[in-house]
């Protein structure tokens, strides 16, 4: 069997191209994708049963069991943190926003240690941004700035920007202008007209110098800055202010560095001043493919894209005090479900010790490091691949992922669904008050 | 159901403040009923309220939420009882909106705008959003394939289309914003005029949206067009506003209905030459309105404190961002469309803002016929929908005009008609403009009245019409309004004194309309080519599946008998 235009669900480019060949229920062949995403749609070694801790062990058990011990961690925790959901469907967002409510918990995704600092410069600024396809139909310059896609997004140059054909773009890559910004060489800027490098950290005074390049006001630009001479940011400058159409993507380069999100909002402020002159927007090169979904899944149920505290009945949402990381680097929170996402390998070495106290939850398809934590694993069929449901796109873009094979794995949603039923069950029988019905 | 001796508003059916019972079986008003009695002796009764115009979901809410984490503060209530947790005052979230629409006794609201590509997310939306009916317009004035389509004067084509896109999208009918402006944005400028050519696409905002009226006529689509009018928000505008309607003079409606529908019209109705010598021309709109029967309009009425402005017409949100030097979000929509967020405060202060202020109670008062124009306040645009009580008690009071307008700059009076019309509506004619009119402009039949078969949905308002002089005592009336004492949805009591008791699922009701097989042929052609040269998605990605709207309401519209393919 062939699926034609599958979505693939490795990075925030959500290519939906991929024809994939099945034979006897298992991937068999995958075309038009990048290795990395290639790689997710084959697939590799499985947790094969859920388990649970006993006596420092895990031992395999029943689902049931599992929801039933999950449920039991959630209900004794006095505020249990619900992290990860970026590399989950929509459909299992909306279910664990319900859990995060009921069990009175803060719901985080992993934007936290990715493009949560972009998120806050939002915040400051606004996005001024575009679909992927009007930068391919439109865009004659584009920057990519502390990111690189030739190895994290790799067919993003292709299908949507520095190599993209459109309607106004119709000689590809050789009529456009490509610039990227970065602490050293990559492959990404081996395709590009312009290669700036700048010294770690420095990002928010390199863009402070552009927007004074781009009012006008260069004189007050030092020589150097950044550890790049005032000539070259003036021709930078030059280069964007010819733009017809400018294209910003930017990574955890900037997002991460000296500044974070002073940097995001220097960078946006810097789109906005350019939009004076010509047209530019910009865009954050999201990582995880549904890491934009639980940030829209997050808005439009509890008004917040992020770090949600849901322990006080009504959602409260402030960064530094309810993230993730501030959870754990403060203690503040007494276990955790985790969901599609690895923070043993992923969070800082101290952050991770905090976490390695308390009881954990883990839902995924496969083991890695944060398994080797958990007291509860579920194993789950993979979203995109073996069950189907929402994604959006790095540009805000809602797409419906493909199931390709079927699987004898619950999908994230109906794991939730059981360990919801299992504290809804265990609430009423502890005939503790919270639940959506017991309030009445 | 049996709602008994309340005084009914039903002005669809002729009924003026009579005290009547009400009967509801199955979801429906009925002859006779059975079951729970409620007791509305003397209270005043209406059809559930219907918001034709509002921003209530999708892409452009959600990034006014994420970029307004001071407003998603605003308003917070925790979970409760069947209620999931609210928050956000002008962006509220989903829960909140539905909640919230319902606690005024609003049992139905349309989402104003939304690209086809995007409408997949306005679904997720909608089906989040507790007790309402909805549907969704869908924005067909900057697409590229509609600009073709007008270029080559096919309007067989376009009117195929607009069915196929209004099929992908789940969508109820046509929206036009700021037509040519839009593709214009793509490269940071804007049309000027209703003749000003779109650059690269030879088309002009007169024949864009003249050519759409076509196709929605031969569709025979429910609703008309709905149009935002070029150079909106702009001193002097008012001429391209009554440019606009002259041009569409020629449009036969298919349907007992207008040929157009302006939306807030407040944003269109402006004199002056700058923000200096800026000045109130609703009394020309508003002859214009009393003398020609093919437009009807909103209001978009502008209440002073906090908005968040969001719209299709993303210069003008360009405009806005450059103007009080506040934070900016723009979207722009491959092949189809621009849009813009801004967050705004509209001040009393400002002689602009109380303008802007009476330019809308104007076009209110001073249209004849209130069936011609609905009460909105472009929500979030003007101020967010919970204020409609505050624009309803100040078009039923004169004094509370008058005391409004005393606090207000002594320059109004000179640019404003607003302090010399002495007229007051009545509950008839608020029915109308909350209930009757939109229900009749969207072309919802079972909306907006309370015929038998009509849909059982009632608002009864603490509030004895027959005693409380509305002019006098408009606080009572503002108090009222904005807390139903019962809201009923589909014959359930969903909102009782305030506190929402059930949150059942609404309708989402979308068009699907048949076109000539043939002209279909032609335009997949097209469509084809698009999505391999220039869409960053697959065709068979593109449309919205049946799985995101849950409890469809399909109306059924189109030339022939000849049902439409199913969309690829």
């Amino acid at each position: 069997m062939r699926v034609e235009d599958a979505i693939c669900s490795f990075c925030g480019c959500l290519c939906d191209d991929i024809n994939v060949e099945v034979e006897e229920n298992k991937v068999k062949r995958v075309r038009h994708a990048c290795r990395l995403g290639s790689s997710k749609i084959m697939g590799h070694e499985r947790i094969r049963s859920p388990m649970v801790r006993k006596d420092g062990e895990l031992k395999e058990v029943s689902y049931q069991e599992a929801y039933e011990r999950a449920a039991e961690i959630l209900l004794a925790a006095s505020k249990p943190l619900l992290y990860g959901w970026a590399s989950t469907v929509c459909e299992a967002q909306k279910k664990g926003i319900l859990l995060a409510e009921e069990v009175g918990g803060v719901l985080d995704s992993t934007a936290t240690v990715c493009h949560g600092p972009s998120v806050i410069g939002i915040e400051e600024k606004g996005l001024p941004g575009a679909t992927l396809g009007q930068v391919k139909n439109r865009a004659d310059t584009i920057v990519f700035w502390g990111c690189n896609p030739a190895e994290a997004h790799p067919r993003h140059s292709l299908r949507y920007s520095s190599n993209a054909c459109g309607r106004f773009t119709s000689e590809g890559r050789s009529a456009k202008k490509i610039i990227v910004v970065d602490v050293r060489e990559t492959r990404t800027s081996k395709n590009a007209d312009m290669q700036v490098i700048i010294q770690p950290g420095t990002d928010y005074e390199v863009i402070s110098a552009l927007r004074m390049l781009v009012a006008g006001k260069g004189d007050v630009v030092p020589e150097e800055v950044g550890g790049v001479a005032k000539k070259e940011l003036a021709s930078l400058a030059e280069m964007l202010l010819a733009a017809k159409f400018g294209a910003v993507f930017f990574g955890l380069g900037i997002t991460h560095s000296r500044g974070r999100y002073k940097n995001i909002d220097n960078a946006l402020s810097l789109v906005a001043d350019l939009n004076s002159h010509t047209k530019f927007v910009i865009m954050p090169m999201r990582g995880h493919y549904n890491v934009g979904g639980i940030g829209q899944v997050l808005a439009w149920s509890s008004g917040y894209p992020m770090s949600v505290d849901f322990t006080r009945q009504a959602p409260y949402f402030n960064p530094g005090e309810t993230a993730a990381c501030d959870l754990l680097a403060k203690a503040d929170t007494d276990a955790a479900l985790i969901i599609a996402a690895d923070p043993a390998s992923n969070f800082p070495r101290k952050i991770v010790e905090e976490l390695a106290k308390m009881p954990i939850i883990q839902i995924d398809p496969y083991e890695n490091p944060t398994t080797l934590l958990a007291d509860v694993v579920i194993p789950s069929a993979i979203a995109g691949v073996e069950a189907e449901g929402t994604a959006y796109r790095m540009d805000g873009l809602a797409l419906r992922m493909r199931k390709l094979v079927n699987s004898s794995y619950p999908s994230d949603e109906q794991i939730l669904d059981g360990i919801l039923e299992s504290v809804r069950s265990l609430r009423s029988s502890m005939s503790l008050r919270g639940g959506l019905k017991d309030d009445n | 159901m049996i709602i008994r001796g309340g005084i009914v508003y039903d002005p669809a059916n002729g009924i003026f403040g009579e005290e009547m019972d009400l009967c509801i079986d199955g979801g429906r008003i009925v002859e006779d009923a059975k079951g729970e009695v409620i007791d509305a002796r003397g209270l005043l009764v209406m059809p559930g309220g219907v918001d034709a115009h509002s921003h209530i979901a999708g892409k452009k809410m959600n990034t006014g939420r994420i970029m307004r984490p001071d407003d998603s503060r605003l308003g917070t209530e925790p979970r409760s009882g069947v209620c999931r947790p609210s928050t956000g005052y002008t962006v509220p979230n989903c829960y909140a909106m539905g909640y919230r629409y319902a606690r005024m006794g609003y049992t139905t609201a349309f989402e104003a705008a939304t690209p086809i590509i995007e409408a997949r997310h306005t679904h997720e939306e909608l089906e989040e959003i507790p007790i309402l009916d909805k549907g969704a317009l869908t924005l067909f004035g900057n697409n590229w394939e509609v600009m073709e389509c007008v270029h080559d004067k096919d309007i067989a084509k376009l009117a195929a289309y607009v069915a196929w896109g209004l099929r992908a999208a789940r969508g109820y009918g046509i929206k036009i914003v700021n037509p040519g402006g839009g593709e214009a944005w793509g490269f940071g400028s804007n049309v000027k005029g209703l003749y000003d050519p779109v650059p690269n696409f030879d088309v002009t905002p007169a024949e864009i949206i003249h050519a759409l009226a076509e196709a929605n006529e031969m569709l025979r689509l429910p609703h008309s067009i709905h149009l935002h009018f070029n150079n909106l928000g702009k001193p002097g505008n008012y001429t391209t506003a009554l440019e606009t309607l002259e041009a569409l003079k020629d449009i036969k409606p298919s349907r007992m209905r207008q040929a157009v529908h302006v939306t807030h019209m407040q944003f269109s109705a402006y004199g002056g030459t700058s923000w200096r010598d800026f000045e109130s021309k609703a009394p020309v709109i508003a002859d214009y309105i009393n003398r020609h029967n093919h437009a009807t309009m909103d209001m978009g009425q502008l209440l002073f404190g906090a908005a968040t402005t969001m719209t299709a017409d993303a210069p003008l949100e360009y405009g806005n961002a450059r103007l009080t030097h506040n934070k900016w979000s723009n979207h722009d929509i491959e092949l189809e469309e621009s849009s813009g967020v801004v967050p705004m405060v509209y001040s009393r202060k400002m002689l602009v803002n109380a303008v802007q202020w009476a330019i809308g109670l104007e076009l209110a008062l001073l249209t004849e016929d209130p069936w011609k124009v609905l009460m909105t306040t472009d929500s979030p645009n003007g101020s967010p929908f919970v204020n409609y009580p505050e624009v309803i008690a100040l078009l039923m009071s004169k004094p509370k005009r008058d005391s409004e307008m005393a606090t207000l700059h002594a320059e109004l009076s000179k640019r404003t008609s607003l302090g010399g019309i002495e007229r007051e509506l009545d509950w008839s004619e608020i029915a109308i403009m909350t209930r009757a009119a939109p229900a009749r402009i969207l072309g919802l039949e079972d909306k907006g009245h309370l015929g038998f078969g009509a849909d059982g949905d009632v608002s009864i308002y603490n509030l004895l019409p027959e005693e409380v002089d509305a002019s006098k005592e408009h606080a009572t009336v503002k108090k009222a309004l904005a807390t139903a004492k019962y809201t009923i949805k589909s014959g359930i009591v969903v909102c009782k004194d305030g506190k929402i008791i059930a949150t059942p699922r609404g309708k989402t009701y979308w068009v699907d309309a048949a076109a000539a097989q043939a002209d279909m042929d032609r335009l997949m052609v097209d469509l084809q080519e698009k999505f391999e040269r220039y869409y960053s998605v697959q065709m068979s990605n593109y449309a919205v599946q049946d799985v995101y709207v849950t409890n469809p309401k399909v109306i059924k519209a189109g030339i022939g008998a000849e049902p439409l393919k199913e969309v690829a």
